[in-house]
């Protein structure tokens, strides 16, 4: 079948049919910011970090299938500013305390925050109260630092395939649940797993939190996006 | 020429950002060359002793008398630097913030197992603990954010350089990190 052929601020691009922005973007080495996006999971658009412009619209870059002659725009100033005043509205709409946090040089709303130069975020704090739960034998679910990305509820599943995350109640009063029973099943390797997908330090696999010595972790040397943005130049 | 003059205060903090300022090392020389410093722990000036030109806060206000050295500061600094991640967003001291205060008070002086004398001190001098920590730009306008914990000795050096010399703050990658 034939490419599609597009552009992102100004660079040609070409897309296979069917492909969203974000996966063409990427085939194209283009970086677009995002943070509920993970690499093998059905995108959920729900952060909408990734929020692009095409014409007058905007649109979450994880969702939208590319169509040909789209004109986006992505790294451009407006946009960039929304970006970074939802990473600042995450931050102060949980509780995270970075320096307790397990998941600190590792975590990608910290790194967006630091991408963007966040120095503090322009609302106010709202210091919930929330809960610490353990789920099953190896895992945490520290609902301070939960962003509802809905990672966990799209990938984290039993042996024979059942969810074991959800999502309950809405509005502000929306958050993270699971089932007791799956739970009590996952392995120390699922644990692992389901730490790893969770952006921040909401899930937490017991005992290995502070592992990686400071200046060694994901984000300590350089910039979240810093891998495409290296390939180009 | 005179040089231009710092004060600093720690209010809710652990005094981690101070020790980050003591930790420009050699540098402290240069930096006693280029300003001079007012009110402060580090020279132990307890009041103002003149209009100064930065305020270098650490910690959040958790109680009345942070409140009221941070609005002193205010009235007696040109531009305020708030210093560390408590400063910015109360820190440490907030995880507080979703306890109510009396469970607190009570937690700390009457459930605790290695305090004597089990009452909640109520001295009339003694500063009254506000219902949470509260970030300073909350309470008083701030004009700068220096985040860490604490900020490193180079973001500060960065940071203090470029304001008394009137120079933009250029703050590269590795200088911003929240812990
Ligand atoms: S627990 Fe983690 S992965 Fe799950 S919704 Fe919250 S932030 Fe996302």
């Amino acid at each position: 079948m034939n490419k599609i052929k597009f552009t992102i601020d100004g660079k040609e691009c070409f897309a296979e049919p069917g492909q969203t922005i974000m996966e063409a973007a990427k085939a194209n080495g283009v970086y677009i910011p995002a943070l509920c996006r993970y690499e093998g999971l059905k995108p959920a658009g729900s952060c909408r970090v990734c929020t692009v412009r095409v014409g007058r619209g905007h649109m979450a870059a994880c969702t939208q299938p590319v169509a040909e002659g789209m004109v986006v725009e992505n790294i451009v100033p407006d946009l960039e500013d929304m970006r970074k005043s939802l990473i600042e509205m995450l931050f102060v709409e949980g509780n995270h305390l970075c320096p307790t946090c397990q998941k600190s040089g590792n975590c990608e709303l910290q790194a967006l925050a630091y991408r963007y130069q966040m120095l503090v975020p322009r609302f106010p704090y709202q210091f919930p109260v929330r809960q610490v739960e353990p789920v099953g034998p190896h895992l945490l679910l520290e609902q301070n630092r939960c962003i509802q990305c809905l990672r966990c509820v799209r990938g984290v599943k039993t042996t024979d395939g059942k969810a074991v995350f959800g999502s309950v109640k809405r509005s502000g009063k929306k958050k993270i649940a699971f089932d007791r029973d799956l739970a009590a099943g996952l392995s120390a390797d699922a644990a692992k797993k389901a730490m790893d997908q969770c952006p921040v330090g909401a899930l937490l696999k017991k005992e290995i939190g502070f592992m990686v010595p400071i200046g060694k972790r994901k984000f300590d040397q350089k910039p979240i996006g810093s891998e495409f943005e290296d390939k180009r130049s | 020429m005179t040089k231009p003059i710092i004060a600093t205060a720690s209010l809710a903090g652990c005094f981690g950002c101070h020790m980050s300022v003591l930790d420009i090392d050699a540098k402290i020389l240069q930096l006693i060359e280029l300003v001079e410093f007012n009110k402060s722990p580090i020279d132990d000036i307890k009041t103002f002793t003149k209009p100064c030109d930065v305020g270098l806060i650490e910690g959040g206000c958790g109680n009345s008398e942070n409140v009221e050295v941070l609005r002193d500061f205010r009235k007696n600094c040109k531009a305020l630097v708030a210093v560390g991640e408590c400063a910015i967003m109360g820190g440490l001291p907030a995880m507080r913030n979703g306890i109510p205060i009396q469970e607190c008070l009570e937690e700390a002086y009457l459930r605790c197992p290695t305090v004597d004398d089990k009452i909640i001190p109520n001295d009339e001098e003694l500063p009254i603990s506000l219902d949470k920590v509260y970030p300073l730009h909350e309470i008083v306008k701030i004009d700068y954010f220096l985040p860490g914990c604490p900020p490193s000795a180079d973001l500060i050096w960065e940071a203090l350089t470029a304001l008394v010399g009137g120079k933009p703050l250029g703050l590269t990658y590795n200088l911003i990190k929240f812990d």
